[in-house]
């Protein structure tokens, strides 16, 4: 290779490790700068100082109620979800190959809302109950998908349809629990199907926090074998990667992350969808997705969450928000994906 | 289009069944059909003795029993109907799209006539049987056009997946815009939530009397399309070959299967997985040629839409499941069947 040639791609390679770190560090800065006006901002302002104070654990009067236990719960809650989604999704849309193939639309989220349905209104159990029954059934789901896409090994388009085919069953049966719901149980329901952080507390937070401290790093870990994969099980064989294993290893911690976020929000609509392929877009052709896009799920859902509480008469949940706008989002890029022949 | 025609079916290609086998499954439609319209009629949530029933088809409506059996009647007719209309629809759809996976809700088209009824109801205060249809019907021609576009984009055309992809992306779209428009309404989310839960339970002879004209003439514009759909299955290359304008066909025939699935959807809701099935098991039973298969999945559809609200009626009494419930509980299954019988490179 001539010294030039050389130059040249040393020079790619450092430009785009370049904008990866100015990316990650400008979302990094946009997550903290949303969650501190999260923290601020709202029916009341505070200023910094009594802010911080209310987290240092001081107590001033008003700010501790509002801010410590009504703002800092649920800011911190958007900001873990919306990391889980994005992560989760990304997971998904990286290992099939297919940025459609996130869990909202394979049926993951129909399966734990669909749990979570039934604990609230047919079983009335608590949030430790439904956060459980949410997480066992997603996992359920995502087992009986990859069962029933098994033949042969399994193939990414035949999973993806398969995951089409449980969601109807799915959503079906979260349709049948509502309609024999009491008015106030339904109101509950409805609004955890859309993906709602009103209410947070540390309860449903704690559960997220500890699942992302073992679920996190065992994903990042599978991030080269993941890589690997990108260029096709059998190419992935021959360079060493245990294709099953990992992929296993993968859907289990993705599936719980995404459960475990799902139980407590419920299903934000199109995060999970919508972060890969935005962090893609930004990031550019450098490395792994994983890291930016949990990012930008982070960021999504606290900008929509205080979207949704702020910027209108009526305060609508997070999901509506990003649902709304995610929805356009999605349709572009159903057209540019197919357009290009299909891949992130 | 540059691939072939993805095959309906690919393990024994049975292109028509002799004479006297399809006039025998016919036979057996036909006398399945008028069986499940009897259960229809005689089970339900009260248990109603025949000299009830024959009495409520006089006219009669003194005890509670024949006043049920009265309200059964308007329900079991609507449920042919509809489903009539989705098994023809599907059909349609599949052979238009050449696709095995072709269904109003698969597609989502019936999402697109909800989200049509709802935006009627949120902006324009619409609240009439025949409003609903028109916006149902429009909104279901959009979304039919929207994801065909999507899905043919790009290498391969429109392959199963591509299809059923855009389909369920565009279901996902739309159903987070409809709880938009509706969680800011309250006044609107009861009416669409029971328009939603529908099912044929709420029927009346005047719904039936204002959905039928936009029935008929889908199902005039469907079977009328049989012979092109039967060129169209042989590849667009061979059917222009043949003389068919395709891309005229396509559009007719489109057209039809969308009149058939909006004014479905309209009175009953969205109902998912009639128009899968039933193309499927025709096929096994009469063959593969259209002017067999239409009106037989017209006939299947009817029956299978028919047992449907029995069961959902008998199994949870004295509650009722809705019918839509139920086909997506059969229905499902069979579309894991279906996808896991082809391989991979079809889809």
């Amino acid at each position: 290779m001539s010294t030039t040639t050389l130059e040249a791609v040393t020079r790619g390679r450092v430009r785009r490790t370049r904008r990866r770190h100015v990316v990650l560090t400008v979302l990094t800065l946009g997550i903290v700068a949303a969650f501190a006006v999260s923290l601020m901002a709202g029916r009341t302002f505070y200023p910094p100082a009594d802010v911080l104070a209310v987290i240092a654990g001081e107590n001033v009067p008003g700010a501790t109620f509002t801010v410590g236990t009504l703002r800092l719960p649920r800011a911190v809650l958007a900001a873990l979800a919306g990391a889980c989604f994005g992560l989760g999704g990304v997971t998904f849309q990286t290992m099939l190959r297919n940025p459609l193939a996130s869990p909202d639309i394979i049926g993951i989220s129909s399966g734990a809302s669909a749990a979570a349905a039934f604990a609230i209104v047919t079983l009335q159990l608590d949030e430790v109950g439904v956060s459980v029954f949410a997480i066992v059934a997603g996992l359920a789901v995502a087992l009986v998908i990859y069962t029933l896409s098994f033949k042969d090994g399994v193939a990414g388009a035949r999973l993806v349809l398969i995951g089409i085919g449980i969601a109807a069953m799915l959503d079906s049966l979260t349709a049948y629990v509502l309609s024999q719901a009491a008015e106030w149980d339904l109101q509950a329901a409805m609004r955890w199907l859309t993906g709602s952080l009103n209410g947070a507390t540390w309860q449903e937070t704690v559960p997220v926090a500890v699942a992302m401290t073992v679920l996190v790093p065992l994903l990042l870990s599978q991030t080269r074998n993941l890589a690997m994969m990108q260029m096709g099980d059998d190419t992935a064989a021959a360079l060493g990667v245990r294709v099953e294993r990992t992929r296993i290893l993968v859907i289990v911690a993705a599936v719980g992350l995404i459960a475990f976020a799902t139980a407590a929000t419920g299903p934000i609509a199109f995060v999970a969808f919508l972060a890969g392929p935005i962090a893609a877009r930004i990031v550019g052709p450098a490395g792994s997705l994983l890291v930016p896009a949990a990012l930008v799920g982070s960021l999504l859902v606290l900008a929509a969450d205080f979207i949704g509480q702020f910027a209108f008469d009526t305060r609508y949940p997070v999901g509506v928000v990003t649902g709304v706008l995610g929805a356009p989002y999605l349709i572009y890029l159903l057209i540019r994906t197919n357009r290009a022949g299909g891949s992130l | 289009m540059t691939q072939l025609a993805t095959p309906v079916v690919p393990d024994v290609a049975v292109v028509r069944r002799p004479a006297r086998v399809r006039l025998l499954w016919f036979l057996v439609a036909l006398a399945l059909l008028l069986a499940f319209m009897t259960a229809s009629v005689a089970f339900g949530s009260r248990t109603v003795g025949w000299s009830d029933i024959l009495a409520a088809f006089g006219g009669a409506d003194e005890t509670m029993e024949q006043a049920a059996v009265t309200k059964r009647i308007p329900r079991t007719l609507l449920a042919v109907c509809v489903g009539a209309a989705l098994g023809l629809a599907g059909a349609v759809m599949q052979g238009v799209t050449r696709n095995p996976l072709g269904d109003p809700s698969i597609l989502g088209v019936s999402m697109g006539a909800s989200l049509a009824v709802v935006t009627a109801m949120v902006t324009f205060g619409l609240s009439t049987a025949t409003g609903y249809i028109w916006a149902a019907i429009l909104g279901a021609a959009i979304a039919a056009v929207f994801v065909y576009a999507v899905g043919s984009l790009g290498r391969g055309g429109a392959t199963p997946l591509k299809l059923a992809l855009a389909g369920a992306a565009t279901s996902a779209a739309f159903t987070s815009l409809i709880s938009a428009l509706v969680l800011g309404r309250n006044d609107v989310a009861g009416g669409f939530r029971s328009w939603q839960i529908g099912g044929v339970g709420g029927a009346t002879y005047d719904s039936i009397r204002q959905v039928l004209p936009f029935l008929g003439v889908g199902f005039v514009i469907c079977l009328l399309s049989a012979r092109a759909l039967n060129s169209l299955a042989l590849g667009d290359d061979l059917a222009a070959g043949l003389g068919e304008r395709v891309a005229l066909v396509r559009g007719i025939a489109g057209l039809g299967s969308v009149l058939l699935c909006g004014a479905a959807t309209a009175v009953a809701g969205p109902i998912g997985f009639v128009g899968l099935v039933v193309p499927h098991v025709c096929r096994m039973l009469v063959g593969l040629d259209h002017r067999w298969l239409l009106p037989f999945s017209a006939l299947l559809g009817a029956s299978l839409l028919t047992a449907a609200d029995v069961v959902g009626r008998v199994v949870a009494r004295p509650a009722e499941i809705d019918v839509g419930i139920v086909t997506a509980l059969i229905g499902a299954p069979f579309f894991i069947y279906i996808v896991r019988r082809q391989k991979v490179r079809q889809l």
